[in-house]
């Protein structure tokens, strides 16, 4: 039986530090509470004083405050009433469908669209933060013509002149450079443009692509394919360095597939059982029952013996090898309800070897399905982007537009790719920042967001979406395919007719109206999704592929492997203060990217986290902190890449270091050879591994399924034998509505939507890396992160925390002015405007979930920055303590709502909490704990039900069901 | 040892203090008598831009206060009404006239009318109408007899104590839900009779503790 007492979050708590044993003792760590360099305590006092004087004299008289109703009234527009739309982002060249809350014309809050395939009601937490990317008064606001301001009219004027005919003939000197593309609208506009310059080129590149996949289906199948998961199918499932619930995923119906079969009600449900192979630790190795630590060049090998083993691929029968044998055992045992996946890092080659798996096992139509990638001209984004470099360097291109993305910063690093812009004699950029891309370019045009655009999608499946705008582009920006329409005359010119002319174009003339309304209603446009198709793996071009490019062998000396970048992803989300300051899910790391390196690797080279090394590979390095990472594979550093941005807004400017210095063509995603030199000097890294820190108490229970079968009550009979009593009598909470949320860590991966949402939900601030290595960030949800077992090889476990609304709450008794009371639905309400912040409360609090305004964390916002607010909830001031209320906002509009209809009772599942509502793995059910029928009475009574700290009878509302892993009993 | 102070000096220190704390209590007392909201809020009156007359239109004409206020049943707002709802009448009914000049000029322009706010609640506080409304409490329990008012004034002082009496014990301000926009209703027997018996039948139980208004 595992309890909490056998779990650990850093190095640090293992060794018990004297460093970490400071962070224990002090809830609030020093740091005079000023921010550094704006004034000193005293003067602010003397302003402070001067300030109450002159208020003294006007405060007789009130403000006058203007009501400003619309000229024409609306029917649709209530003030202070929310409206929803459907829309979709795009990311990747994969769309996700979204349902956008407008308060009185501001977007203000991102869900996922319960009808979209890809989405289902949740969503990442970059979508969540895309509102505050939209409000970012760092955009890109301008025309720019050589750094100068410029118009759309001169623009247009430029564009009618540069671009006729009679100048540029058939265009063989033009070139187009976009991020890879699903919009349908925009391929016929592309189409276009290539018809009216037939000599003209449109290259795709996209740091982060899906290229080593379709080149893997290419090998397989002939022809590339889009491969599906089917993970509720699955009851094997084997990641080849595949972060399927991380930051590979394409998918959140992926998460929410794996995540059910991962929650057995019952000690008979079946449960899945993952295998990880793979090289830094994701959230995907954290979810695993069995967990293999490679280097990236090694996965190859292990995809071959593994179709040895299985007879998938002739050959000599691998050496004996209990983690390989043990799971060839396994995946035998499970024909048809298996599942091998290769991610997107590895090589085409690894990526054939699991169709070939996959049709071995006879998975292929079960638990994985294709369809046929929807442009069969689909080739490899570097050689493309290669040609265009080759081109440029040879003076070919006269005229180079690029399309979004941010080439100049994500391009190999050996192209030069900021200088080979310059040798295009007039290159246009179309950008959302004035970034690394737009320094180089002739012209910069302003982008606009896609929450202010038209605009369409398709998602994985092929299912398409209309991007439908919130709001009128805030600076004026264009889409890509409104720049392309003006370049190429395309028939229409606004975003708007592009888009629906396209798809009306497409629909029967008695029903296009009505298809477009209601495609803009439900957010897909149905039928749209690509038809199944069966191809059958060729074994033999499979083994021809892997003989005609053997694997390298494993080289001596260190290896480094490209990841995404947690809050930037390849750079383009490093201005979002929200993401930055959320922590990385595994190393809980904000404000940085930093070289992981394992345990061992990092005492042989002498090296500890936050020592600066300078990475270098031939002529190419970079100077980045080091962080030791349990758990990553020996010999290997990995590094996320999208930080070190040196032209961005003023929040992610030179945050971190940039890995794209070190990436080259040919060492795309992982490369030996790799040296490392320590300089001597250490940098600071803002970790939350170890704040808000309970104390080593058992806070997460755990079992295998073997064990929960033999002891279906393990949950109780792990739990201390103490019998609670109270000093005073206690209240009762047993009529109306009593509140109460249960988090299922079986099912959740750690994948920090619910902090993200909770963010944008209850106007969390943003507190900056200063204060965050002062243990003051202000998230009102946490996801801690602990490891089990030796620092070299841990497991993961992950347990979000939120305020747990005690019954007997222990913040509320210390409480000198009443600002924190129970309501009499169970919840710990805390009124801001009677905090006077003495913080004993929190001193109070076991479970670390208050947090507390050292600063004015709002201050100096623009009038664009506050548009962001969620109006429904206070904006905290400065010396004000807060917390999760289980948004309590959402739940007296329900409440009030249902008394508008004369009724009492609300429904299960009416009222959903921000956090729950993102969540993709469906692991936090909120809801009426009185109602026994409810979803969450019955995970509460579960057998695997616990309440965190349960023994000091704090009787928290919200619960937990404890986390159930599968090992082979083979390997345990 | 003789003592350093007389005893006539330390009686003197002794009343000074008493004097000096007295008076710190009376000028407490004073400036929380002067800043209560029943001082500075009751009474407001401000100019509007357009001399409008609840008087005229929701006494002696006796328009529902819904018409121009329309989601005061449906919304935490009640809504201040666009200028299309006053040109609905106006554009026949004293089109003319010199006061209505801002309202045809609004029309005609787009431009919204700088109405002045009378009542207003700080920002932590998130009242709702319809949950009042819904639950039977009439326009006049908070904004007096409006019907009677040529110029809209402050009537109670809306601070958080004065919520609270109602709150605690709202029989007194409960009628039946479809009088809640007849403000000079008056029922045929003991209203705190019936407010309880409605306060029963339709389980009434306004909220008290913080976030029923702070959130």
């Amino acid at each position: 039986m595992k309890t909490g007492r056998q779990y650990w979050r850093s190095l640090e708590q293992l060794a018990g530090t004297p460093r970490f044993q400071e962070w224990l003792r002090r809830e609030f760590p020093q740091g005079a509470p000023e921010l550094a360099g704006q004034g000193s305590r005293r003067r602010m006092l003397r302003l402070m004083a001067a300030s109450l004087g002159l208020a003294g004299l006007t405060a007789c008289r009130r403000p006058v405050e203007n009501i400003l109703p619309s000229s024409r009234g609306s029917e649709a527009i209530v003030p202070g009433v929310p409206n929803w739309y459907a829309t979709s982002m795009t990311v990747g060249g994969l769309s996700f469908g979204l349902l956008v809350e407008s308060h009185d014309g501001r977007p203000t809050k991102i869900e996922g669209n319960p009808r979209h395939p890809s989405s289902l009601g949740a969503t990442t937490a970059h979508a969540q933060a895309a509102v505050l990317s939209l409000y970012d008064p760092d955009r890109s606001t301008r025309v720019l013509r050589q750094g100068r301001a410029a118009s759309w009219d001169g623009f247009e004027a430029f564009a009618a002149q540069h671009f006729a005919a009679a100048r540029v003939g058939d265009g063989a000197r033009i070139r187009f450079l976009s991020e890879t593309a699903c919009s349908p609208s925009l391929e016929a506009v592309r189409r276009h443009a290539l018809t009216r310059f037939p000599g003209a080129r449109w290259i795709e590149y996209e740091p982060l692509n899906q290229d080593q996949a379709l080149a893997g289906s290419e090998i397989a199948y002939g022809a590339p394919h889009v491969v599906r998961f089917h993970f509720d199918k699955a009851d094997m499932v084997v990641s080849l360095d595949h972060d399927f619930l991380g930051l590979d995923a394409l998918s959140l119906g992926w998460i929410r597939q794996f995540s059910r079969r991962r929650t057995a009600d019952s000690p008979r449900e079946p449960m899945n059982r993952l295998y990880a192979v793979e090289s830094r630790f994701s959230m995907t190795g954290a979810a695993a029952d069995h967990r293999l630590r490679l280097r990236p060049s090694e996965v190859r090998r292990f995809g071959e013996d593994l179709a040895r083993a299985l007879g998938a691929l002739e050959g000599p029968a691998p050496s004996p090898n209990r983690f390989l044998d043990a799971l060839a055992r396994d995946l035998k045992a499970s024909r048809g309800r298996s599942l091998v996946l290769a991610g997107p890092r590895q090589p085409a080659e690894v990526h054939a070897l699991a169709h070939l798996l996959n049709q071995a096992l006879g998975n292929t139509g079960v638990t994985v399905t294709c369809s046929r990638a929807p442009r069969d001209d689909a080739r490899l984004q570097i050689r493309s982007l290669q040609s265009l470099a080759a081109e440029l360097a040879a003076g070919q291109v006269e005229t180079l537009v690029v399309l979004g993305g941010n080439p100049a910063f994500t391009a190999p690093a050996d192209m030069g790719f900021q200088g080979l812009m310059r040798k295009a004699r007039y290159n246009v950029r179309l950008g959302l920042e004035e970034d690394e891309t737009s320094a180089g370019a002739e012209w910069h045009l302003p982008e606009a967001h896609f929450l202010e655009s038209w605009g369409d999608g398709r998602a994985l499946d092929g299912t398409a979406s209309i991007q439908q705008p919130l709001i009128e582009p805030l600076y004026g920006g264009r889409t890509v395919a409104e720049v392309v329409a003006v370049i190429s005359g395309y028939k229409d010119r606004r975003a708007y007719d592009i888009v629906r002319n396209h798809w009306l174009a497409g629909w029967p003339v008695r029903d296009a109206e009505k298809n477009w309304r209601r495609a803009l209603h439900d957010g897909v446009v149905s039928g749209s999704s690509f038809p199944e198709a069966r191809p059958a793996a060729d074994a033999s071009r499979v083994a021809a592929a892997l003989q005609s490019n053997p694997a390298s062998p494993v080289a001596e000396g260190l290896e480094i492997a490209f990841t995404p970048g947690w809050a930037t992803w390849d750079g383009r989300y490093a201005n979002n203060g929200w993401l930055q300051e959320a922590p990385d899910p595994m190393t809980r790391l904000t404000w940085d990217n930093a070289a992981l390196v394992s345990p061992a690797t990092a005492s042989r080279l002498g090296l500890a986290t936050g020592d600066l090394v300078r990475l270098s590979r031939g002529r190419h390095e970079v100077a980045a902190p080091v962080l030791v990472q349990p758990g990553h594979a020996d010999d290997c550093v990995s590094v996320p890449l999208g930080y070190g941005r040196a032209m961005c807004g003023r929040v992610g400017r030179n945050v971190g270091f940039n890995a794209f210095l070190l990436r080259t063509t040919d060492a795309l995603w992982s490369a030996a050879g790799l040296e490392l030199r320590r300089t001597g000097r250490t940098a600071r890294l803002a970790l939350t591994q170890n704040h808000h820190n309970m104390e080593g108490r058992p806070l997460i229970l755990a079992a295998t399924l073997e064990e929960y079968r033999k002891d279906p009550k393990f949950v109780a009979h792990s739990k201390p034998h103490l019998e609670p009593f109270s000093l005073h009598k206690e209240p009762s909470y047993d009529r109306g509505n009593q509140w109460g949320m249960a988090i299922d860590l079986s099912a959740c991966v750690g994948c920090n939507a619910c902090v993200l949402a909770c963010q944008a939900e209850n106007n969390i601030p943003i507190v900056g890396k200063q204060q965050v290595l002062r243990g003051r960030q202000m998230h009102w949800i946490r996801v801690d992160r602990y490891y089990q077992g030796s620092p070299e090889d841990p497991g993961a476990a992950v347990q979000p925390v939120t305020c747990q609304q005690c019954e007997n709450a222990p913040c509320e008794n210390v409480c000198p002015v009443a600002a924190t009371t129970h309501s009499p639905e169970g919840l710990n309400d805390m009124a801001y405007n009677r905090c006077v912040g003495t913080r004993y409360c929190s001193n109070n609090c076991p479970y670390k979930v208050r947090r507390f305004n050292f600063l004015d964390f709002h201050k100096g916002l623009s009038e664009a920055g506050k548009m962001v607010f969620n109006p429904d909830v206070t904006v905290r001031m400065r010396g004000v303590m807060e917390k999760c209320t289980y948004c309590v906002q959402r739940i007296e509009e329900k409440k009030i709502k249902a008394r508008r209809e004369g009724r009492r009772a609300i429904g299960d599942g009416e009222i959903q909490t921000a956090c729950q509502q993102a969540c993709p793995a469906g692991a936090i059910v909120f809801g009426d704990i009185n109602d026994p029928a409810s979803r969450v009475a019955g995970l509460r009574n579960h057998n695997r039900g616990y309440g965190l700290l349960e023994e000091l009878n704090t009787k928290p509302r919200t619960t937990y069901l404890a986390r159930l892993r599968n090992p082979n009993p083979e390997l345990a | 040892m003789a003592p350093i102070f007389t005893e006539s000096a330390d009686r003197l220190l002794r009343v000074v203090i008493a004097a000096l704390l007295l008076l710190a209590a009376g000028a407490a007392g004073l400036a929380s008598w002067i800043f209560h909201p029943r001082q500075t809020e009751v009474g407001y009156t401000p100019v509007q831009p357009v001399p409008y007359s609840h008087k005229l239109h929701a006494g002696d004409l006796g328009m529902d206060c819904r018409y121009c206020h329309t989601s005061v049943e449906t919304a935490a707002m009640a809504a201040v009404p666009s200028t299309e709802t006053c040109m609905n009448c106006h554009q026949r009914v004293r089109s003319e006239s010199l006061a209505l000049a801002p309202v045809r000029e609004s029309y005609a322009t787009g431009k919204p009318i700088p109405w002045v706010r009378v009542h207003r609640l700080p920002d932590f506080v998130f009242f709702n109408h319809s949950a009042h409304l819904a639950a039977g409490v009439s326009c006049v329990s908070c904004h007096g007899r409006a019907d009677q008012m040529i110029e809209v004034k402050a009537v109670e002082p809306l601070n958080m104590a004065w919520c609270l009496d109602c709150h605690r014990n709202p029989a007194a301000r409960i009628r039946p839900r479809e009088y809640v926009t007849r403000l000079g209703w008056r029922p045929d027997r003991d209203p705190l009779e019936l407010g309880r018996g409605l306060v029963a039948a339709n389980n009434i139980a306004p909220p008290v503790n913080c976030s029923g208004c702070h959130r």
